[in-house]
This record gives structure tokens, C-alpha cells and sequence, in this order.
């Protein structure tokens, strides 16, 4: 045999967007890459990523590193939704952990029933852990559970189930329903904040909203404008779902803007404008994707935040999202470059 | 994961100044930059001291700012905690939720 064209590429490990492990040539991880960032710009209706992020990307992909960073100095913060382990004896402890041991920046209380619904059952309870964690703990701590809006409906709620008057085309009575449910919801997720701001939190975290569409984002929308008004220093953080709000009720609005159909830049806007001061975009894996075509994706969709951002933008990089594996023990070559290419590609302000 | 994430990108918590980072993100809405800034000059520091645990622990010490505690690492008598957060409060010119609650409770 003769000539460079007949040796193979070298393959690289690297990991489809399930969590398991492939092997892809340099060539293979471009064309993902290059895929990944087309069907962003296709979808969100957004510019590609350019030449330079295109190469810089694959050079963190094509890499056989066990791990990634970014550059001394270039280290964003760390705004820990859900963090710790709940294995670690008591809240208290977890969080001291997370302080002393692990070195977050933002830590967050939370209870395993992660959901403002529930939690207003046990606010008292989720108080005083608060309140005692605040004398044992030097850096921030926000209260944080997800709004859920689904679960306002029967038979988890009082409201009639939307999800199966709409099928049946009684369109009417499924908004009338949404637009009771969100009363319901808003009123928890006020009940829920003004305690935990009381107990001396230092913010409160809406996690994951968006989850059941247009009008979870609505309700919570209006409770981070009630709680930026009530106490205005409080850290407000409105993490999202998904890239794309599911229009479930379809002609919601905040401040003449419909939030069915929003992306991530869209998103930001009205977060921003409601009154949160941190946003949290989540782009959801494509299992069956390399994690490589992932980040490609997930970058290109949120890159146009980063242009109108008059708040901190710290994309989810979670189990799911962004570029990390959906897998219970997400490999850390997968997950620290993908957090490395949010900071590097981004620029963004914390993960 | 909170590990890769803290090893990868994060600034390293009360172990340099990502905390204090943190603050102003949260409580002022600053973008990264301009809380980086911020918190650089109150300290008296480089933006990139800001991630070096080594530079942050002589100014957090020197300031009673709060540090690491471990066995290797006692500090008895010097600020930590809710002690730590009234300096935190002066040093940003912040208003800390909890050293506001603590003064309110204790009667200060």
C-alpha cells in the first residue's frame, strides 16, 4: 500500500448524547458538529456557529483527553440547582459540603419533593433548615423547586385536567382550566418564596420552568415579578425546561410578547424584563446524537442570549442538557467539555 | 457532576472569591465581567486572583472574609460564616437577607 489517502484516520473515544462510548474519526466529529450546529440555526431560526467556534469545538471533541477546563482565569459561576448529594446525613451538612468540600459558588436548598406545590405543605419544616443553614454557611444560598403547573390538574390537583379536554377538542374549557390552574400556581410560588425570603435566603430558584408549557411559564413569570418588588435584592433564578416553550394553552403573552414558540434568546427577554437576575437556558440531548453534534446544537440556540443579555446567562449543564449525557453517571470527559464549551463558545456567565 | 463542573469551570466557591462573584450576580443582576470588576476592586485584587485559591486565601484571611476550614486549616477567632457575611455585606455594599434577618432576631 502507498499514499496518505489509504491510512485511516485515527478514531477517537468520545460519547453518543445516551452516555456510552464511540469511537469517530476526526472527519466524523466535523460532520456532526457541523450537522448539530445547522439544525440549531434551522430550528431557532438563529445564525450557524462560526468558522472559529466550529474549529474550536472540534478540537475540544477531537481531543482523547480524559478531561477538560477552561484557561486560569476564564472560571464562571457555579449556580448549583439541586446540588449535593441528599445521601450526606442532614440538608445542613449536605450544604456545608457543598460549601467546604466541593467549593460552589451559589449553593441551593432543596427538598426531594422538588416541587413549590408540595413544598408549601412543609414550608415551616424547609424555614428553619434555611434559617440554621444562613448562621453555619459563608457563601449564598437560594431556595430552589420546580413550578410543575401540571400538577394543579386532576386527579394531583383541583383544576380539570387540560391535557384531557384538549384532545377531545373542548378547547374552551381546557384554557378556562389553565388559566385556573395558574392562579393556583402563582399563589404557592409567591407563598413559597416571600417564607423561604423571610427564613434568609439569599434568592429564590425556579428550576425547570417551562416544563408544562406556556402557561408554567406564565405563572412563574408573574411570581419573579412579585418577588422582585417585594425584596429587591434577592437573587432570582428562571431556569428553563427546554429550548422551545410548547405552546399547550397557545395565546399567552407576557407584555405583548406569545411565549408558545419562544427560544432561548426570546426567553431571556422576558425573564430579564420580569425581573430575574439569573437566566438558566436548558437544551435537551438527543440521545441517539453524538455528544459533539449535542454542544454544536445546544450553543448555536442559545449564542443569540448572549447579545441581549443584560443578566447573567448560565446555561443547564445537567444530566440531559447542554451537551452533557442523559445518564445517571454522565462521564466527565463528556460533561467537562461541555461545560467547557459553553464558557469558551459562549462566553457565558456561569453554568 | 457537581464535581467535573466545580474542577472544570467554577471558580472555586469560598475558596477564592466565587461567592462573593456570586453575590452580585444574584443581588445585581451583573454580568460576569462587571461582577468579576466589581469584587476585584473592593478587594484590592486582580480580576484573576479572583480563581486563585492561593492569592484568595491571604486576602479572605487578611479581610475575615471566611475561609475553608479543615484540620490542616483551623482558623479559632477569625471571622467565619454569619460572622464573615456582615464583612461581606460591608466590603460589597450589599444587603445581605441573612445578616439582616440576624440583626433583627438578635436584637442588634
Amino acid at each position: 500500500m502507498s499514499g496518505g489517502d489509504d491510512v485511516a484516520e485515527a478514531r477517537i473515544p468520545t460519547r453518543m448524547g445516551d452516555g456510552s462510548r464511540v469511537d469517530m474519526t476526526r472527519s466524523e466529529l466535523r460532520a456532526d458538529i457541523e450537522a448539530g450546529t445547522a439544525e440549531g440555526a434551522r430550528k431557532a431560526k438563529c445564525p450557524p456557529l462560526g468558522a472559529d467556534e466550529l474549529d474550536h469545538l472540534l478540537d475540544l471533541y477531537a481531543s482523547p483527553a480524559a478531561f477538560a477546563a477552561v484557561d486560569i482565569g476564564d472560571q464562571v459561576v457555579l449556580s448549583c440547582d439541586g446540588g449535593g448529594s441528599k445521601m450526606t446525613g442532614t440538608d445542613l451538612q449536605d450544604l456545608l459540603e457543598s460549601e467546604q468540600r466541593l467549593g460552589q459558588d451559589i449553593l441551593e436548598l432543596w427538598h426531594i419533593e422538588y416541587s413549590y406545590k408540595a413544598i408549601k405543605t412543609i414550608l415551616p419544616f424547609q424555614q428553619q433548615v434555611m434559617q440554621n443553614a444562613q448562621l453555619m454557611l459563608t457563601a449564598p444560598v437560594q431556595y430552589g423547586a420546580q413550578p410543575n403547573l401540571a400538577f394543579y390538574s386532576k386527579p394531583d390537583g383541583p383544576v380539570a385536567n387540560w391535557f384531557e379536554l384538549l384532545p377531545q377538542g373542548r378547547i374552551a374549557e381546557a384554557k378556562a382550566a389553565i388559566d385556573e390552574a395558574m392562579e393556583h400556581a402563582t399563589r404557592d410560588f409567591v407563598y413559597v418564596s416571600d417564607g423561604m425570603m423571610a427564613a434568609g435566603a439569599d434568592g429564590i430558584d425556579f428550576d425547570t420552568t417551562g416544563g408544562a408549557g406556556d402557561a408554567d411559564l406564565l405563572s412563574t413569570l408573574r411570581a419573579v415579578t412579585h418577588v422582585r418588588g417585594k425584596w429587591p435584592e434577592a437573587g432570582i433564578e428562571l431556569g428553563m425546561a427546554g429550548e422551545f416553550v410548547i405552546g399547550i394553552h397557545g395565546e399567552l403573552e407576557w407584555e405583548g410578547r406569545r411565549l408558545a414558540g419562544m427560544w432561548p434568546k426570546a426567553q431571556l427577554e422576558v425573564a430579564q424584563d420580569a425581573g430575574a437576575t439569573i437566566f438558566g437556558p436548558a437544551v435537551n440531548i438527543r440521545a441517539s446524537k453524538s455528544c459533539a453534534w449535542n454542544s454544536a446544537f445546544a450553543l448555536t440556540v442559545i449564542k443569540p442570549c448572549m447579545e441581549v443579555a443584560r443578566i447573567p446567562v448560565h446555561p443547564n449543564v445537567g444530566q440531559g442538557v447542554c451537551g452533557v449525557p442523559v445518564n445517571g453517571y454522565p462521564g466527565e470527559d463528556a460533561s467537562s467539555r461541555a461545560a467547557k464549551a459553553c464558557v469558551e463558545i459562549l462566553r457565558c456567565d456561569g453554568l | 457532576m457537581d464535581v467535573t463542573h466545580a474542577l472544570a469551570a467554577g471558580m472555586g466557591g469560598i475558596r477564592t472569591a466565587g461567592d462573593l462573584v456570586a453575590r452580585m450576580q444574584m443581588s445585581r443582576g451583573m454580568r460576569l465581567k462587571e461582577a468579576k470588576e466589581y469584587v476585584a476592586g473592593k478587594l484590592g485584587c486582580g480580576v484573576r486572583d479572583l480563581s486563585d485559591s492561593y492569592a484568595m486565601e491571604q486576602v479572605r484571611g487578611d479581610r475575615g472574609l471566611g475561609r475553608i476550614i479543615d484540620h490542616s486549616n483551623l482558623h479559632p477567632g477569625e471571622p467565619n460564616a454569619m460572622y464573615a457575611k456582615f464583612r461581606i455585606a460591608d466590603l460589597l455594599d450589599l444587603r445581605i437577607n441573612s445578616v439582616e434577618r440576624f440583626k433583627e432576631l438578635a436584637g442588634l
